[in-house]
């Protein structure tokens, strides 16, 4: 079993805002990103997939493959996007970095031939990442 | 849903390896530059992952602000430019970013708000420690 990943990136903007509560509330608990204009990030997603070797062509998986998929799935749809107002995941679900996470997971499962997706990581910043592992 | 969250803090910090078990050149040999009578610094990155179900209203682990300050409080308020080997829990032990690894995670073990999972360690760019708390694999480690 080999593990490969593949990094992606992509700008977006979001704000974090519960509609079942108060301004105070979402204040509170979001401070300056329940900032309702939004404001945004330079995201780095780092997708990470195990699987065997292929002994003729030495892949796990086709790398450029790999790449189309993350473009198709992800970052066309993510990339210089508002993600509340115009990614319908988030039209109900607040994009935290972990929503995010999963959101993405959810996006590439099954997708990808020849191998199991094992982590999706999403870095907000450099010091701020969220990972999942499909785990319930 | 069980996620991960992964954050970064930065102290800078002194510290000299050095043990009252050890005589002034058997010091020197196993600690060498390190073992200098008036110590050294490193600008330190800790990463600590935690791990919990996301909270269905707020789409959070835990709440970002509380855990940063915890850390304000815990660890930076604690080693953020001071001399390690002058702190309580370097009294007995050397302070090795090992040691200093160890003493992290027993901190962040007392954040009541999530998971720890593991803490990583960075005393330069090219050295860096992780500790899980136990001889276990760290979950989900690759």
């Amino acid at each position: 079993m080999i593990f490969l990943t593949r990094k992606a990136e992509f700008s977006s903007a979001h704000f974090y805002w519960v509609e079942a509560w108060s301004p105070e509330e979402n204040l509170r608990v979001f401070g300056k990103c329940a900032n309702r204009n939004g404001h945004g990030h330079n995201y780095t997603l780092e997708v990470t997939v195990a699987g065997s070797v292929d002994p003729t062509s030495g892949f796990v998986v086709d790398l450029k493959e790999l790449k189309d998929i993350l473009e198709r799935e992800v970052v066309s749809i993510y990339d210089h996007r508002h993600l509340n107002l115009e990614v319908p995941e988030f039209r109900a679900t607040i994009p935290t970095t972990e929503n995010i996470a999963i959101a993405i997971w959810q996006r590439l499962d099954n997708k990808i031939p020849h191998a199991k997706l094992h982590r999706v990581r999403v870095y907000e910043m450099p010091d701020l990442f969220a990972d999942y592992y499909g785990e319930r | 849903m069980k996620a991960h969250l992964n954050r970064r803090y930065h102290f800078s910090a002194s510290h000299r390896l050095h043990t009252e078990a050890y005589d002034a050149a058997k010091n020197y040999a196993v600690f060498g530059k390190c073992n200098n009578p008036h110590g050294h610094g490193h600008n330190y990155t800790v990463q600590v992952t935690l791990s919990g179900q996301v909270d269905p209203s707020t789409g959070m682990v835990c709440n970002l602000a509380e855990l940063d300050a915890f850390a304000q409080t815990n660890l930076l308020a604690r080693f953020d430019h001071m001399n390690l080997n002058t702190l309580d829990c370097f009294a007995n032990t050397v302070s090795t970013t090992e040691n200093l690894s160890i003493e992290i995670y027993r901190i962040f073990q007392r954040f009541p708000s999530a998971h720890l999972e593991h803490v990583h360690v960075e005393e330069t760019s090219n050295n860096s420690f992780d500790y899980a708390g136990s001889e276990t694999p760290m979950p989900g480690t690759i």
